[in-house]
């Protein structure tokens, strides 16, 4: 799950990482009273789910009262369009007003867990205020990391070994390892699936603090996070995909034609990598689980049918252990309760898998049996042609 | 031989008076693994499946020799059923359990030995050898005792491959499900070092997806180590970067992670790629005749 960076920090600030003094704001005039509160200058910042809001527009310095109110008044209500938005971008909702601080050096640093060792990792980096993937692939040379033993936490040793690639000196050397392992016990306390901070700052008057903040929360830990659990902004996400989390569906929306519904999540991509090799476009990737229940695949087809892109549904379940016709009835039963309209093709693999051909043949929906993935692919450009 | 399950795995289900549990106890016994105990903490002494319950892991071992655990608990108490069954000795715990907390499993992993119990999944289908033993919930009937070796990080496109297999009239040695999770137990490589090892599999199908970089380390692992033949294909061709493609470790962060990548890093180790995964199947039966 994804934070705004108000949350982030708040979350962060909680414990013990430095950040700037900051409220957030829905209007402009409570951006105005946040600026009044904290003291000019400020800087007045859009909160989305993506990076790149600078670029975009999206964070403005304000030195007096009207300039506060025309930079909240411009951003609020805005589309921001970044390049992690997409083309549609993204409306901003609320503001972050924060202080204006004294710049003296911007540095990046992160923590992920690394998928190869299976361990805490943290990334740094003196070049701040860059994109990190950038810096990586031109000066690997400048980036820092260091693998944290789960068992242990992060060592003093492997935050000075930080402080010192990062070179910091005096009392900035002790914020910094300060900073550090207050970022770690963030990362580690909230079960984040990453933490990044680009860039963090180092003032004039030698603090450290976090400028930025992205902090991802794994998702599968969120039952032993209420407090983040809390702060989802379903205003982030597509309503058809909130949609189908409610009923426990993993659902992506493409900008194809075909509507995939498919049991796992390896065969969904597989599916949709099919029908984009057939020379056909999928319109969302959705995975009912492994089980495929009736009431899944109710859920699925109301998905796919509010979704005025598809054109064909593609259904490719393999069973297995499940029973093809009852998965075929439970199939007849949802087209023929929401009044699907739209070609069907299905392939199945399982147990009576010709008895359940025959149920969907005889039902007299226009459903098309397939034999192999191959052929449901190929079926789908054929209804696709058909149709158009 | 196969490899992980054969003929001397005596099988421990942690969980087995749970729907869930007793269900799967009872397919892998009926596909003729050896299930020996069960495990459900304060349900010692009954009998589920046809087989004694223990309190404990250590019991289940003491008592009935038992050296494959099957963990079949809520997300929230995978990571300890796991560390009971490393704290037993058993050889290998395997875990379908899905939605298990990363930072759970980066926990567990710490707490094995080197040498101690192997970890298997979580989220993934099990594992294999046809004929043999089945420790999962992958529908057996569907396999063919024969010498093709299957690792996969997924679940469905699994009994894919196998099913494409099994209609050539080509066997598998061993089909393992290694999960779509960030933090597994057991990666390619290791499953790879146990199939380049094992005389009864002659080929491999490796099934990978987008994220992370364990098909390119398998694929490093194949150029150096492996003199068999190995047929891949990796899913998510057409998915959108920085999406999590309903696996947790499925996603493409920063341009790591792209099947183009993992494509074309195994083509260089010498791997037949497909394109489809329509052709894994051809594809071995084209390198077993080859």
């Amino acid at each position: 799950m994804n934070l705004h960076e108000h949350q982030a920090k708040a979350l962060l600030a909680g414990y013990g990482v430095p950040i700037p003094r900051g409220k957030v704001a829905f209007s402009v005039d409570e951006a105005a009273s946040a600026a009044s509160e904290l003291g000019l200058p400020v800087v007045v910042k859009a909160q989305i789910h993506a990076g790149g809001r600078g670029k975009a527009g999206g964070v403005r310095l304000a030195r007096t009262d009207d300039e506060v109110r025309a930079a909240a008044d411009a951003i609020l209500g805005a589309t921001l369009v970044t390049k992690q938005t997409g083309p549609e971008g993204r409306l901003v909702r609320r503001l972050l007003v924060e202080e204006g601080v004294a710049i003296a050096r911007e540095l990046y640093v992160s923590f992920i867990i690394d998928r190869s060792t299976g361990r805490p990792m943290c990334i740094a980096s003196a070049a701040g205020g860059m994109d990190i993937e950038e810096v990586a692939a031109e000066t690997p040379e400048k980036i820092l990391t260091v693998t944290v033993d789960p068992a242990m936490g992060m060592q003093p040793f492997q935050a000075r070994r930080l402080a010192f690639g990062l070179g910091f000196e005096g009392p900035v050397f002790r914020n910094g390892t300060k900073f550090l392992t207050a970022l770690y016990r963030a990362f580690e306390g909230l079960d984040a699936s990453q933490v990044e901070i680009n860039p963090m700052l180092v003032t004039e008057g030698g603090d450290v603090l976090a400028l930025d903040a992205k902090v991802s929360v794994d998702d599968s830990a969120l039952f032993r996070q209420p407090e983040v659990a809390a702060l989802r902004d379903i205003h982030e996400e597509s309503p058809l995909e909130v949609e189908a989390s409610k009923h426990r569906l993993s659902y992506i929306k493409l900008d194809g034609s075909v509507g995939c519904m498919v049991n796992g999540a390896g065969l969904a991509m597989a599916t949709m990598d099919i029908v984009k090799l057939a020379g056909a476009s999928p319109a969302n990737f959705l995975d009912v689980g492994g089980g495929a229940s009736a009431e899944q695949i109710e859920n699925a087809f109301r998905i796919l049918s509010s979704d005025p892109e598809v054109r064909v549904v593609l259904i490719n379940i393999f069973g297995g252990i499940l029973r093809c016709d009852r998965l075929a009835k439970g199939l007849i039963a949802a087209v023929r309760k929401l009044g699907v309209t739209l070609p069907i093709v299905i392939r199945m693999e399982g147990t009576n898998v010709e008895l359940a051909r025959r149920m969907l043949e005889e039902s007299g929906l226009d459903f098309t049996t397939a034999d192999g993935m191959r052929d449901a692919a190929e079926q789908v450009v054929r209804r696709l042609e058909v149709a158009a | 031989m196969s490899v992980l399950v054969g003929n001397e795995t005596r099988l421990v289900v942690q969980g087995i008076t749970g729907r869930e549990g007793a269900f799967h106890a009872e397919a892998c016994r009926d596909y003729g693994t050896n299930l020996v105990a069960g495990v459900v903490p304060g349900k010692g002494g009954q009998t589920a499946v046809g087989v004694p319950v223990f309190d404990t892991v250590a019991e289940a071992v003491e008592t009935t020799g038992a050296n494959v655990g099957f963990v079949l608990v809520p997300p929230a108490f995978c990571a300890d059923a796991y560390a009971e069954a490393v704290d037993a000795g058993l050889d290998l715990v395997v875990s379908i359990t899905e939605g298990v907390p990363t930072r759970d499993m980066v926990r567990v992993m710490r707490t094995v030995p080197p040498g101690g119990t192997r970890i298997l999944g979580p989220n993934c289908p099990g594992v294999i050898s046809p004929g043999k033993a089945k420790v999962g919930i992958m529908p057996g009937f569907i396999h063919k005792e024969g010498h093709v070796g299957v690792v996969s990080r997924s679940g469905t496109l699994t009994y894919e491959a196998v099913h494409q297999l099994s209609q050539r009239g080509i066997g598998q040695s061993t089909c393992v499900g290694i999960g779509g999770d960030p933090v597994i137990g057991t990666q390619f490589v290791d499953v790879l070092e146990l199939f380049a090892a094992d005389d009864d599999t002659e080929a491999v199908i490796l099934i990978g997806e987008i994220g992370g970089g364990a098909e390119e380390e398998a694929a490093d692992f194949i150029r150096r180590e492996m003199d068999k033949p190995v047929v891949s294909f990796i899913a998510g061709q057409t998915a959108p970067p920085g999406r999590r493609m309903g696996h947790a470790g499925a996603i493409v962060m920063g341009g790591q992670g792209t099947a183009a990548g993992k494509m074309e890093a195994l083509r260089s180790a010498g791997c037949t790629v497909v394109e489809s995964p329509a052709e894994m199947g051809a594809a071995m039966e084209a390198r077993l005749n080859a």
